[in-house]
């Protein structure tokens, strides 16, 4: 029996999905950000018009195009260096030959990674609710005013890159911690018998041999939280003042709330790229980091 | 640093750390135990005075959480058993059966795995539309019929398969289905919990997917039922807590039953190919 014949039969229904529910959809985004698809194409579609690269013309000049990705930026920007530290960090302490009780602390982090986003974003939402919040009770005690974390727009962010920190730090943190077992443990001897510091063990061992994991995970993590959205959805509905809305807060109203399918599918696009570019740039400086870490071996 | 004060002292971050990660957790089951109004109140308490089951009751009874509940089972359910076995025929194809093309259609699959999968909701929703298909348990269900994370997945484990078990039935004249079927199948079987895991975690978790495509409340997921009542049900607090409590508990047991796969996976899916 000829096993090319078998291979695309098996290979058929998976195929067959991806291409018709996602690559065919991709092409078909490409497309419709070139048109003004609206309500009225909706209704009937000779209303159609093709207009080229008039939605990301017309989208680099709108204020809120500009703050969404401001926005998101900053969720990112701050976000993924705190998450991957909060994840190291965890990480180091399970692996310390001193820690006890791992596997209950391991599953203790790591359970807020698998709870749905929205209920328990439903949960911060009370925790830091400006009049019966434990956060602002606890600075109570400190003698702080309480804060009006959800509802002041310095204050908004911050709170969600707090709830997206201590919900997905885990999942990193498991990566981490298998990259931390797969050191060999003489290099870290070798290391105390010339007298190392634990400090020094960590910058000149550690970091290091955990370098390509860190680029893999950080990469993973930039492209997970530039697709913010459930969070200012649950918790903010993207204010106050548009503080919280996002690319994907975003392209949401524009496409599924007021119909404007066209520039909606540019927004998707411009977020892609971006992506993408990001990607590659951390690629890049991570391989030059690696040239580097080679020619001072 | 005396190892004494060393010891306590990565214990005691761990304890902390952990209490941080489970507090709101714990605290989200003890306040959909109190009665409407206890929550807010100063300073906010930590037990209810008197645990009542009112608000579940009221929610299954008035909110319709229990067809929210069955909604969440039934999708999660049917995108598990039929990515499965969507997965596992193409996973297996890719690491065991030859073809021209092989590496190259791999690659390309690896590759689409940086474009975001919201890039394609706009027009997958139009699509949808047209044959009918928005705000039904299909709409959800189909397009995440196979991933590309699952064939990767489900290929990385059957490379291990030794190619002479299966030229040697082939050789004894077994035909490529009963060779998947009865010699591959139950060799995959570790991988086929760990998948099946996963796929159910994230298909309960899903939020916006079904967000766009059910546009009625009677197929809304949790996800997206608790979502809408968040927004009608601001105050309430307490019922808010309980709808939570419903959301979470579920996923939270199967993945304290089933943990070592899970973890399994997470590693396995984040080892480059």
């Amino acid at each position: 029996m000829n096993t090319s014949r078998a291979a695309w039969l098996f290979l058929a229904p998976a195929l067959l999905v991806l291409g018709l529910f996602f690559l065919l959809p991709v092409i078909g985004a490409l497309g419709l950000s070139l048109t003004d698809y609206d309500l009225y194409a909706v209704a009937d579609i000779r209303n159609l018009r093709f207009v080229a690269l008039g939605n990301y013309w017309a989208l680099l000049q709108r204020p809120l195009f500009w703050s969404a990705l401001g926005n998101t930026l900053y969720f990112v920007v701050v976000g993924v260096p705190l998450s991957m530290v909060a994840s190291l960090g965890a990480a180091l302490l399970l692996h310390s030959p001193l820690a006890r009780c791992k596997a209950l602390f391991r599953t203790a982090l790591f359970a807020p990674v698998v709870t749905t986003v929205v209920a328990v974003a439903v949960i911060w939402r009370y925790l830091f609710n400006t009049r019966y919040g434990v956060a602002n009770e606890l600075l109570g005690h400190l003698g702080i005013h309480p804060v009006d974390w959800l509802g002041d727009p310095h204050w908004a962010m911050p709170t969600i890159i707090a709830f997206a920190v201590w919900k997905n730090f885990g999942y990193n943190m498991i990566i981490f911690l298998a990259g931390l077992q797969a050191i060999p443990v003489d290099l870290y001897e070798a290391a105390r018998m010339d007298g190392a510091s634990a400090w020094r063990q960590f910058r000149h061992i550690t970091l290091p041999m955990l370098g390509p994991t860190l680029l893999m995970v950080g990469i993973l993590t930039v492209s997970g939280y530039f697709q913010l959205f459930a969070e200012p959805y649950v918790m903010t509905e993207g204010g106050p003042l548009q503080s919280t809305t996002s690319v994907l807060y975003l392209m949401y109203d524009e496409g599924f709330k007021w119909w404007n399918v066209g520039s909606a599918s540019a927004v998707a696009f411009l977020l892609f790229v971006l992506m993408f570019a990001v990607t590659v740039v951390m690629l890049k400086l991570g391989q030059r980091g690696d040239d580097h870490d080679g020619g001072a071996r | 640093m005396s190892p004494r004060f060393a010891r306590s002292l990565i214990n005691g971050l761990l304890l902390g750390a952990s209490a941080v990660a489970l507090f709101p957790l714990l605290w989200m089951l003890s306040v959909s135990l109190m009665p409407p109004g206890q929550a807010s109140s100063l300073p906010p308490p930590l037990l209810p005075a008197q645990a009542t089951f009112d608000n579940y009751r009221e929610l299954f009874s008035h909110a319709g959480m229990g067809g929210y509940l069955l909604n969440s089972l039934v999708v999660s359910t049917l995108i598990t058993v039929l990515s499965l076995v969507f997965n596992l025929m193409a996973g297996y194809a890719f690491a065991k059966l030859r073809f021209a093309g092989r590496e190259r259609l791999f690659q390309g699959l690896i590759g689409a795995l940086v474009i975001p999968a919201q890039v394609a909701m706009l027009p997958l929703f139009l699509l949808l539309k047209t044959v009918g298909l928005v705000n039904s348990y299909a709409g959800v269900i189909m397009p995440a019929m196979a991933t590309v994370f699952g064939i990767f997945l489900v290929r990385q484990y059957a490379r291990g398969i030794p190619d002479e078990l299966l030229e040697a039935a082939r050789i004894d004249g077994a035909g490529e289905l009963h060779i998947f079927m009865r010699i591959v199948l139950p060799l995959l079987k570790p991988i086929m919990v760990t998948l099946a895991i996963f796929t159910f975690l994230a298909a309960w978790n899903d939020f916006m997917w079904p967000l766009i495509v059910l546009t009625g409340q009677d197929h809304y997921t949790l996800p997206i039922g608790l979502a809408s009542l968040a927004r009608e049900h601001a105050q309430d607090t307490e019922l808010m807590m309980a709808g939570s409590v419903i959301t979470v508990l579920p996923v939270l047991v199967l993945f304290l039953t089933l943990q070592r796969y899970y973890l399994e996976g997470l590693l396995l899916g984040s080892v480059k190919g």
